[in-house]
C-alpha cells in the first residue's frame, strides 16, 4: 500500500525542502521505491537541492496539462536508484494545479512507487493545499522560533480540516514532528524554544530533532542532501528520522550541548 | 535594575517569554479554528453594530461558541461601561 507524506511547516525557509530530500532519499536508502514532488509552482527548487537541475526537461504542470508523460518528467536520483523527482514548473499561473489532476498524478505513481513524498511550498496558499490534500501522514517541520511553531500550529488545523481524509471523514492524517535548526546550547542557555516547549504546544508526536549544522548548507551548495553526509550530526539525525519513520525504535540524538573541554576551550577549537 | 535581576536569576529567559505566549496566543486561535469559518467575521460585525451605541472595550468583550450535545451556544459577552454618560449619540 503506498503511503503518501506531505512535508509542510506553513511558514518559509524551515527546512522544508532540505528535509524533503533528505526524508525521500533515506527511504530509497532503505530499499523503498520513493518518488519525492515539488509543489511550489512557479518558484522550483528541489531539483537544486538534489542535485537534478540541469535534467530537468519535462516538469509536474506538463504531466496534469498532458504535454508530457509521467515516465518523461521523473528524473532519476544520482545517488540511489530507488528514488525519482517530479520537479516543479516554473509557470506562473497559480491555477497550474487542481485536486483532480492532481489525485490523477498521485494515483498513477501509486503503481510503482512504495512512498510518494510531497514537498510543500511556504504558506497556505492552493499549492500548499493541493500537497497536503493527498497526504496518509504529514512532516511538520518546525523551527523552535515563535512564528514557526504559530504557523506550524495553524497547518496542523488546515491538515485537519480540508485534506481529503477530513473531507471524507476517514481517519485522520497521521502527524509528526521534525524540529529543525535546533541549537542544544541556546535551548539549555534559555534563549531558544526547548524540544520539550515546542512539543508541549504543538502536542504532536516527536519523529526527530535535527540540529543546526554547517553541513546543510554545504550540502544544498554541492546539490547532495545532507543524508548523504554520514559524518555530519544532521546526516546521521535524517536517518534516525527516517529509521523511526519506518518504526525502529531509535533514541533520540543531538539534544544536549557538548561540554567544551578544558583545552577546547582555551584553544577555541 | 536590569543587572540585579540578573544577579538574583529574577529575569525570565526569553524561551519562557515564548513559550508563554505562544500558549496564550494559539489556545485562542484554535477556538477560532473549531468554530465555523463565519466566526470572526461575525464576531467582528457584531462589535461594529454595539459601539455604534456603546463605548465599549474590545478586550471586554467575549464570544465564545460551545457545543452541547445536539445545540451549538453561542455566547456573547460584553462588559458595558457603568456611567450613561459614555453611551455615543446615534445619527438621527
Amino acid at each position: 500500500m503506498t503511503k503518501v507524506i506531505v512535508v509542510t511547516s506553513g511558514k518559509g525557509g524551515v527546512g522544508k525542502t532540505t528535509s524533503s530530500s533528505s526524508f525521500a532519499s533515506g527511504l530509497a536508502l532503505r530499499g523503498h521505491k520513493t518518488a519525492v514532488i515539488d509543489f511550489d509552482v512557479g518558484l522550483r527548487n528541489l531539483d537544486l537541492i538534489m542535485g537534478c537541475e540541469r535534467r530537468v526537461v519535462y516538469d509536474f504542470v506538463n504531466v496534469i496539462n498532458g504535454e508530457s508523460t509521467l515516465k518523461q518528467a521523473l528524473i532519476k536520483d544520482k545517488h540511489c536508484d530507488n528514488l525519482f523527482v517530479l520537479p516543479a514548473s516554473q509557470t506562473r499561473d497559480k491555477d497550474a494545479l487542481d485536486t483532480a489532476s492532481v489525485g490523477r498524478v498521485i494515483n498513477e505513481l501509486r503503481d510503482s512507487f512504495d512512498y510518494i513524498v510531497c514537498d510543500s511550498p511556504a504558506g497556505i496558499e492552493k499549492g500548499a493545499l493541493m500537497a497536503l490534500y493527498y497526504a496518509d501522514e504529514a512532516l511538520i517541520v518546525t523551527n523552535p522560533e515563535v512564528s514557526s511553531v504559530r504557523d506550524s500550529d495553524r497547518i496542523l488545523g488546515i491538515l485537519a480540516a480540508k485534506s481529503k481524509r477530513a473531507e471524507d471523514g476517514a481517519e485522520p492524517i497521521k502527524e509528526h514532528l521534525l524540529i529543525t535548526r535546533y541549537s542544544p546550547r541556546r535551548a539549555a542557555a534559555g534563549e531558544m524554544l526547548s524540544v520539550t516547549d515546542v512539543q508541549e504546544i504543538l502536542s504532536i508526536p516527536l519523529l526527530g530533532v535535527i540540529p543546526e549544522t554547517e553541513a546543510v548548507l554545504q550540502a544544498s551548495n554541492a546539490g547532495v542532501p545532507v543524508i548523504h553526509d554520514i559524518e555530519s550530526n544532521a546526516g546521521q539525525a535524517y536517518r534516525d528520522v527516517v529509521a523511526r519513520f519506518l518504526g525502529e525504535d531509535v533514541p533520540m540524538r543531538f539534544l544536549t550541548a557538548d561540554k567544551k573541554g578544558f583545552f577546547s576551550r582555551l584553544f577555541g577549537a | 535594575m536590569s543587572f540585579l535581576d540578573y544577579l538574583l536569576g529574577t529575569r525570565k529567559k526569553t524561551a519562557t517569554v515564548a513559550k508563554d505566549r505562544l500558549q496564550i496566543i494559539l489556545a485562542r486561535e484554535r477556538v477560532d479554528r473549531k468554530g465555523p469559518d463565519f466566526l470572526p467575521e461575525l464576531r467582528q460585525e457584531l462589535l461594529q453594530v454595539i459601539s455604534k451605541y456603546v463605548k465599549i472595550d474590545l478586550d471586554q468583550v467575549k464570544v465564545n461558541l460551545e457545543h452541547d450535545g445536539n445545540f451549538e451556544v453561542l455566547e456573547l459577552n460584553i462588559v458595558l461601561p457603568e456611567s450613561i454618560n459614555t453611551v455615543k449619540k446615534t445619527a438621527p
